[in-house]
């Protein structure tokens, strides 16, 4: 009898440009939140997973809960594609029996404090010691002016849009759905505010020809937290559960995060191949059994490139799957239902989670009807998500 | 990692790269004008980014080569904003696959944007950093072009 974990709490902060307050603060808010949502005591938390760029640390979240005494702490490299990496973590913390009750958090002043779409030059002179972080290649592009993630991101893109014929227009229709979701979710940042195609292919360039404005996600103040413990012990708690069907990771060789140029063919996004093989095959589920997916959104190229990594349709037809309402709620895949980290909000992916869990337990804002399997990807990570308490 | 310097007044020209232990050897050999590789000193393979190891057969034994400088364009895009720092006007960024089988980043230059075709065939030469080092870039392959 195969034993699954299960993610019993969801908690969040308002969603700004401004948060006005801490990180450490914003964690600790979100954290309360998601042990109230899953009626655990904050001081019964045994495990602590985050990625390697959350600023706040496990001892000083752990004093702001009251947290008794902590058995298992992790973090996750790979910037945003740690963010559906946590489950996996979590998942192998729990069903291995490192800890019970996992908190998962990112918060970060990411408007206010500092910029990730601002250029980024490393100060002249001496060397380096480079440990990485799984970004360490980002080094390489600076003094060439490709300074900001849309630079990185935009490099292998264009391959990916001369291969298939992808224009900026088949980019932005998926920036217009989730713009249509964000403006029907009173938590996005973008509420009450859709745009159309044409305002899409008139806002500036980033990155010439193939990234505009609209192409990109927010910058944003927030934090989001999970919790997660064994299906058995969620049974017995206070909100529906959501078990975790399937989780993994996918790093496959000479493979990095964004400045990921070296693995020979760039129209492909290997780790997302990697992440579906492991997850269809641990889960005996297949694409068609996914009522929507939640795919990692810092760019719309990465969403045409994570459907067919995860095969909701074949290599290089998105720019066909994404037309015609099959990605809006209604549709035959809603994506990116919260409007996404474009229309909701930059959290560095961990509220495109939170969102899958509430489309689970029928309580989000644009809710997708008879949703019972929901795919949650980061690319290198990736996670599917059930309502049905028992593999079918 | 880094920091960001979103209002350094004294940061003109084009950025220095930024040394680590194992591609020292690379910014050090484009800083006196020439291109250069880490191939692996037992199984003779190349590998970039460079690293104190060979994927293929875990040999820590590796020497730099002098590369051709020749390659062709994989792909190309111009950061129009934020406006990079260092840059006078936005430079083409570029993808180049070396002969040798290395991909790097690098510029285009003396090229029109529009005029830029995949696979096009260009030859490396040096610019100059902020600090006095240098990087490779790339032009069209043409007599006189290389150096």
């Amino acid at each position: 009898m195969n034993r699954f974990a299960a993610i019993v709490g969801i908690g969040q902060t308002e969603f700004s440009k401004n948060s006005g307050r801490s990180e450490l603060q914003l964690a600790a808010e979100a954290a309360r939140a998601a042990l109230a949502d899953a009626g655990i005591d904050p001081a019964d938390v045994d495990g602590m997973i985050t990625f390697t760029l959350d600023p706040s640390d496990e001892i000083g979240l752990g004093r702001c809960l009251g947290v008794r005494d902590l058995g298992w702490t992790a973090r996750i490299p790979g910037g945003g594609a740690a963010s559906a990496a946590t489950l996996h973590q979590a998942a192998a913390a729990v069903l291995g029996g490192a800890a019970e009750v996992v908190l998962i958090w990112r918060a970060m002043n990411e408007r206010s404090a500092y910029r990730f779409g601002q250029p980024m030059v490393p100060p002249s002179g001496g060397v380096v010691n480079v440990a990485g972080n799984g970004t360490g290649s980002l080094l390489w592009c600076m003094p060439f002016g490709a300074q900001t993630p849309a630079s990185w991101e935009a490099l292998g893109a264009q391959r990916y849009m001369q291969a298939y014929g992808v224009t900026s227009r088949d980019l932005g229709r998926v920036s217009v759905v989730q713009r249509k979701h964000a403006a029907t979710n009173p938590a996005a940042w973008f509420y009450g505010k859709p745009i159309t195609l044409e305002e899409h292919q008139q806002s500036r360039w980033i990155i010439e020809p193939v990234l505009r404005l609209l192409d990109c996600c927010q910058e944003s103040d927030g934090g989001v937290a999970l919790v997660v413990t064994s299906l058995e012990r969620a049974r017995d708690l206070k909100s529906k559960p959501v078990r975790i069907a399937a989780s993994a990771q996918s790093i496959p060789g000479e493979v990095e995060v964004i400045s990921n140029y070296y693995h020979g063919d760039l129209t492909v996004m290997p780790e997302a191949r990697g992440t579906a093989r492991r997850l269809y095959q641990r889960s005996g589920l297949t694409p068609r059994d996914m009522q929507l997916a939640m795919l990692y959104d810092a760019f719309t190229p990465q969403v045409f490139k994570q459907l067919e990594g995860f095969g909701f349709c074949a290599q290089g037809e998105a720019k066909d799957f994404v037309q015609g309402g099959n990605i809006e709620v209604g549709g035959l895949l809603p994506v990116n239902t919260n409007g996404g980290l474009i229309g909701e909000a930059y959290i560095h992916g961990m509220n495109n989670i939170t969102e899958a869990v509430r489309q689970l337990r029928g309580t989000a804002a644009n809710q997708v009807a008879r949703a019972q399997h929901a795919l949650v990807a980061s690319g290198m990570g990736g996670a599917i998500l059930s309502n049905s308490l028992s593999p079918a | 990692m880094s920091t960001n310097q979103t209002s350094a007044p004294a940061a003109t020209g084009r950025p220095d790269p930024v040394y680590t232990p194992d591609a020292i050897f690379f910014w050090e050999g484009a800083a006196r004008g020439e291109l250069l590789g880490q191939r692996c000193a037992d199984c003779g393979r190349f590998a970039h980014p460079p690293r104190p190891m060979c994927p293929w057969c875990r040999s820590v034994r590796r020497e730099t080569v002098t590369l051709s400088g020749r390659g062709r364009v994989y792909t190309w895009v111009i950061p129009r904003h934020p406006a990079p720092l260092g840059f006078a006007a936005p430079p083409i960024v570029a993808l180049i696959d070396l002969e040798e089988g290395i991909r790097l980043v690098s510029n285009l230059v003396d090229v029109d944007f529009a005029a830029i075709t995949a696979g096009m065939q260009v030859q490396v030469r040096f610019e100059p950093t902020r600090g006095g080092k240098a990087v490779p870039v790339f032009a069209p392959a043409r007599a006189g072009a290389g150096r």
